[in-house]
């Protein structure tokens, strides 16, 4: 009987001890984002929990912890709480702002967290061991080129901007530098801020204002479906081509159906989460080299390729 | 019954006798008009005027309902993330019965609409009177709670109307009668009501004494919770009529739909020569001064000598300047 009992009880702790070695081999990433309030934010949430449930199933000794934060005070407080908790093997963030989140960020990466930075950098790039971006001048200079082919180097177009911000900026910028010395004519440029119901306005004062109009280029899939609606009113038929940029599944479902007005589309993917969370699992894992700057380009989504961009579930 | 006294003959002369004060909206309205005509001739043109009017109709119908809020005293800061929570809530049901019903669903979804429209603006009505919370505040806890619940409902992208509705409903926003697209006569007949029940029933003459004076209100006999729950429940109902017509135009609903619409409506009503502070309502005004708002922003579209990124503040100059006009015309 005794012995009985010292068997069972030997077993439970070595149950026991494996169970913690276990929970200590267990590495944690924790993947800080904004919370959705947008189209775009909401499709970063999506691919973040999709990512964070695909590794904890293929990796059993990995655990993504996603949190999101409806501001960025929130964000310092969701990085305290964890870290408070337990010890981080890597922190994947995606700031709300540069400026508030680079002290706290910093903080984590001095009790030995492995830090990746996506979309918006922090102020001390010397904290980051790995960074992961698209290419905002990219999109603009994509999409202009594309124009240029298609309307065979000149025509008469108009542009909608969103909300005066770094990103804004440098669409308009690298679209603008790169129809320069072209026959592509900018009539007028106007900010709609990223909006449907404003850009809807903007394209119907544009159509009222001038009688011709070749192309129309909105720098955000929300303001294109405006541009769309106010084109459709209207019932004109100089518009030869729509376009946008971001990569929002009702434009990528367009150019996979063969629209004639928008065929192509510019991505700024929101799923540059995952592929930063999952190069950093790689880096845990697999002891694969990551840190580095990595620029995702942003390659003209056609027909051919939409299929990798179209992501039906997403709410994005 | 001395604000009904006060207020009864008042009512009365402004049909009979012309009023330069109550004409001030009429009149900047003209001079906007004249004034784009010099700057670009496209701007009178008769499609252009239609797109304007037509989409200064959401603006419009919700700023009656601001009306009989304001006049009485209160403030409603909810009333944009509201329009997106019933666009929502309307375009969630429509698709739910869109396979049983087909187009049915749509009058069916407009039906929810409008329910959906009176008690949120009874929530806030009580929130106000009987909970006796600031207007102010109590709207902007409202306003905060409609717009993350459509962000909820719609995990943050956009809910789309079902395909088989949008050809159908479509209409609604993009249609016309003799002419005449059906957002602008929604408007009207909304207006016409409002300006009925506020200048020629009792509740009207109520709302305003409430406004003018809550103790002599309260002294005559007038019950001050009642008068200004049912101008909250009047303000939810026009804010879904504005959800209802909203919801054809874009055949979606989105977190950033109806943002800052609140500034945009108070301003509408304030133009139109309502007072701020209460006591005094102008319907007619008030849909003046939502399609100067909307004028003014295609105005600066038409015009090439403001800069894209002075535009908010050319619009801020010409409202101040309206305001003033209306001022120095009494």
């Amino acid at each position: 009987m005794l012995s009985r009992k010292w068997v069972a009880a030997v077993a439970v702790g070595a149950l026991m001890v494996a169970g913690q070695a276990l929970a200590a081999d267990k590495k944690v990433v924790a993947v800080s984002i904004p919370a959705a309030d947008h189209g775009w934010t909401a499709g970063v949430v999506y691919h973040a929990q999709a990512a964070a449930k695909e590794i904890n199933a293929a990796f059993p000794n990995v655990e993504v912890v996603v949190k999101t934060s409806p501001s960025a005070a929130d964000q310092v407080s969701a990085l305290e709480d964890l870290s408070a908790s337990r010890k981080l093997d890597a922190l994947v963030i995606l700031p709300y702002t540069s400026e508030e989140l680079t002290q706290p960020v910093k903080a984590i990466k001095d009790i030995g967290t492995f830090i990746t930075v996506v979309d918006r950098g922090l102020t001390d790039a010397s904290i980051q061991d790995l960074y992961l971006a698209g290419d905002n001048i990219a999109v603009g200079a994509n999409t202009a080129k594309f124009m240029i082919d298609k309307l065979g180097g000149k025509g008469d177009i108009v542009v909608l901007r969103g909300i005066p911000t770094v990103i804004d900026d440098e669409r308009i910028k690298g679209f603008q530098d790169t129809i320069k010395g072209t026959g592509i004519k900018v009539l007028d440029i106007q900010y709609a801020h990223w909006n449907s119901d404003e850009a809807f306005k903007l394209m119907q004062d544009y159509l009222a204002k001038y009688p011709h109009i070749d192309a129309v280029w909105a720098n955000d899939d929300d303001m294109l479906l405006g541009v769309l609606e106010a084109v459709k009113q209207s019932g004109r038929t100089d518009i030869k081509l729509a376009l946008g940029g971001n990569g929002m599944k009702d434009i990528v479902k367009k150019v996979i159906d063969g629209d004639a007005v928008t065929p192509v589309e510019t991505p700024y993917p929101p799923a540059m989460i995952k592929t930063a969370i999952y190069m950093t699992v790689a880096n845990l894992i697999g002891q694969a080299p990551v840190r580095g700057h990595v620029k995702l380009d942003a390659p003209l989504i056609t027909q051919a390729n939409a299929k990798e961009y179209y992501f039906p579930d997403s709410p994005f | 019954m001395t604000a009904l006294i006060q207020s009864a003959p008042a009512s009365s002369a402004r049909q009979y006798r012309f009023s330069w004060a109550d004409a001030g909206p009429f009149l900047a309205l003209a001079a906007l008009l004249a004034l784009g005509f010099l700057i670009n001739p496209d701007f009178l043109s008769p499609t252009n005027l239609a797109n304007v009017i037509t989409r200064s109709a959401y603006i419009a119908i919700i700023a009656v309902g601001a009306t009989f809020v304001i006049s009485s005293g209160a403030l409603d800061l909810s009333v944009g993330s509201m329009v997106a929570f019933i666009a929502g809530i309307t375009i969630m049901f429509m698709n739910i019965m869109a396979p049983s019903l087909g187009v049915w669903a749509i009058p069916a979804g407009m039906a929810v609409a409008v329910v959906t429209g009176l008690l949120c603006g009874l929530a806030n009505g009580l929130v106000v009177t009987v909970g006796q919370i600031e207007p102010f505040i109590a709207t902007l806890g409202t306003m905060g709670i409609f717009r993350a619940l459509i962000t909820y409902m719609t995990n943050g992208g956009t809910i789309p109307i079902d395909r088989s509705l949008r050809e159908a409903y479509r209409p609604v926003y993009f249609g016309t009668v003799a002419g005449i697209p059906i957002p602008i006569l929604i408007s009207a007949a909304v207006a016409a009501l409002g300006a009925f029940v506020l200048y020629k029933t009792k509740y009207g003459r109520r709302c305003a004494a409430v406004g003018a004076s809550e103790d002599v209100a309260r002294y005559s006999g007038i019950s001050v919770v009642s008068t200004r729950t049912i101008a909250y429940v009047i303000q939810g109902a026009c804010v879904a009529i504005a959800a209802i017509c909203y919801v054809p135009r874009l055949g979606a609903a989105t977190p950033t739909t109806g943002q800052l619409w609140e500034l945009q409506v108070i301003t509408a009503v304030v133009i139109g020569g309502t007072a701020l502070r209460g006591g005094k309502g102008r319907i007619w005004g008030t849909i003046a001064g939502a399609v100067i708002l909307e004028l003014i922003a295609n105005l600066m579209v038409l015009s090439d000598f403001v800069s894209e990124y002075l535009v908010a503040a050319v619009q801020g100059v010409i409202i101040i300047i309206a305001m003033l006009v209306q001022r120095f015309s009494k």
